[in-house]
């Protein structure tokens, strides 16, 4: 006999979700421990964008972002999901402030990390100079909450990716987790091919996509140190392991981050494609990475994916 | 105003800036003594990973070792937008140097932005945008998104477009509505010594804290930011 639905318990459910699948509400749900989340400013505030009207496009109620707190295998977290089915996930006046005052609340006490859980396609146009700084606030906020103490973990695996100014905010975390379909870059490939050309970039091929700006090459490179299946479950299990991993930020970790991305550039700078980097690093038939189940992935790049731990 | 005629009027005693294919790197004494290390990009180079690394290696063998303020040209293109900078991690290129910028100035040497040209979405933000002070020239002309892009994108004309703009700085180009929004604290006047101009601002620095959201609200362009970041903030206070 089949369970109903409401008797299957929470760790049941976060592992049979799609993580990439789920609205930014569901991630949340299932990730955190049962019933502990608590929203700030939701939806039945109606802080909607005040620019949208002015192209006419409709509002959504909570701008595309939910944020609050809640628990962690009992330990108090501050939580932001982006939802990637609102405008891309993209970044707005309304939705950037949401994230920026969590973040300078983790700022002030210190020692409650903070978890974002990426889903956005940078800027959102209609607002762009608001999006912008938006994303300039919450860099400054990310690094002045390390600075005091607080871990920002940042967990990409939403249909949006993580791109634009949500690469760079990505990159100021203090440690990442993705998922295959987790792209996480700057310019996303349409934009790569509209002002380069189809030859620099095609962004119908989606395998070039997939190994260029997708999870397991941001594993292997270390710009990720954990790659999740996409579950909701392996989420949460990926956030606890970095936030028993992540030490405490300083100069250390800026010089660590230089020396880093230098031996990258130096290393790899000359390769076409990730699979020149990835047989480079010494993996044979590298060309199959992009086929391997989660767990050959993960084996793989347990033994020869290179970290950021402590040098970011 | 040209890179030449910005450092000329900001050292007139002279200095030791270099511009190597767009990668400024230097340093320079104000004439109050004070020595400022200077970095930047010009001439609209694209920012990619070549120059982020040598832009934030600069910056990082300094702290340490010097003191004062650190200036940050702006005369760049967008961020570069190339399969081989994607593949590398431009983001963590560019968050890097953004990183450094902000450590930086948290740690006793204040930042100042100076966009004296274009500049436009990751470009800016790793560089001017990660600075405690941005500063306009006149003439200087920063996108975050053009209208060319953004008339294909949201299927508008330009004309539509350029109406829209008349009665809101929150999308278009330009430089007074990077002011409004408060992502640029002041425009400076060409028509006097920049020397003077920046010799003011570090008599009266503004403290740490990023002010930028009540600085928008103040000149009406960002009315919401403020309010609800400092909303979520007491929220997430009252969970101690």
């Amino acid at each position: 006999m089949i369970a109903p639905l409401k008797d299957i318990i929470p760790a049941e459910r976060a592992r049979s979700t799609s993580f990439n699948e789920a609205s930014a509400r569901t991630r949340l749900e299932l990730l955190l421990d049962a019933g502990s989340f608590v929203e700030f400013i939701g939806p039945e505030q109606r802080e909607v964008s005040p620019h949208l009207r002015i192209f006419d496009l409709p509002e959504q109620f909570d701008d595309g972002i939910v944020v609050g707190h809640g628990r962690l295998d009992g330990s108090p977290v501050f939580v932001a999901a982006q939802e990637g089915r609102f405008m891309g996930g993209a970044f707005g006046e309304v939705h950037g402030a949401k994230l920026t005052g969590l973040l300078r609340a983790a700022r002030e006490i210190g020692s409650i990390p903070v978890l974002i859980l990426f889903d956005t396609g940078g800027v959102r146009l209609q607002e762009a100079n608001a999006g912008e700084l938006a994303i300039a606030e919450i860099m400054r906020a990310v690094m002045e909450a390390r600075i005091a103490g607080a871990k920002v973990i940042g967990l990409i695996g939403g249909r949006s990716g993580c791109y634009g100014g949500g690469g760079l905010i990505a990159g100021c975390c203090s440690a990442l987790a993705v998922s295959e379909p987790g792209r996480i870059a700057v310019s996303g490939p349409e934009v790569i091919e509209t002002n380069r050309g189809v030859e620099e970039f095609d962004s119908r091929d989606r395998a070039l996509v997939w190994r260029t700006m997708g999870g397991k090459h941001r594993r292997l490179l270390g710009a990720a140190d954990v790659f999740a299946d996409d579950t909701v479950q392996d989420f949460r299990e990926a956030a606890l392991e970095l936030l028993s991993l992540v030490g405490p930020f300083g100069l250390d970790g800026l010089r660590a981050e230089q020396a880093r991305l230098a031996d990258r550039l130096r290393s790899f700078g000359g390769c076409e494609d990730a699979v020149d980097i990835w047989t480079a690093e010494g993996i044979a038939h590298a060309e199959r990475v992009p086929e391997l189940s989660a767990d050959l992935f993960i084996a793989l790049a347990n033994r020869i994916g290179r970290t950021s731990r402590d040098a970011r | 105003m040209t890179l030449d005629d910005v450092l000329a009027s900001l050292f007139p005693d002279g200095h030791d800036v270099r511009n190597d294919e767009g990668v400024v790197l230097g340093s320079a004494v104000l004439r109050s003594g004070t020595g400022m290390l200077v970095v930047g990009i010009a001439d609209r180079t694209a920012l990619g990973i070549d120059e982020a690394i040598r832009l934030s290696g600069y910056v990082l063998e300094s702290v340490g070792r010097d003191t004062g303020p650190i200036l940050v040209l702006v005369d760049s293109d967008s961020q570069r937008m190339s399969k081989r900078d994607e593949l590398l991690g431009l983001n963590e290129f560019l968050a890097h140097l953004a990183k450094v910028l902000i450590h930086a100035d948290m740690n006793g040497r204040a930042t100042i932005g100076l966009l004296y040209g274009h500049s436009a979405a990751g470009a800016l933000l790793a560089t001017g945008l990660a600075t405690r002070v941005l500063v306009g020239l006149p003439g200087a002309d920063p996108a975050v998104m053009d209208l060319p892009s953004m008339a294909k994108v949201t299927k508008l004309s330009m004309e539509a477009l350029e109406e829209k703009a008349k009665s809101t700085p929150v999308f278009a180009p330009g430089l007074s509505n990077l002011a409004r929004m408060g992502a640029v604290h002041m425009t400076w006047s060409s028509a006097v010594s920049l020397a003077g101009q920046m010799e003011a601002l570090l008599a009266d620095m503004p403290a740490v804290q990023d002010k930028r959201d009540a600085l928008g609200k103040e000149r009406g362009g960002r009315v919401k930011a403020v309010d609800i970041a400092e909303r979520v903030r007491d929220l997430a206070l009252q969970t101690r």
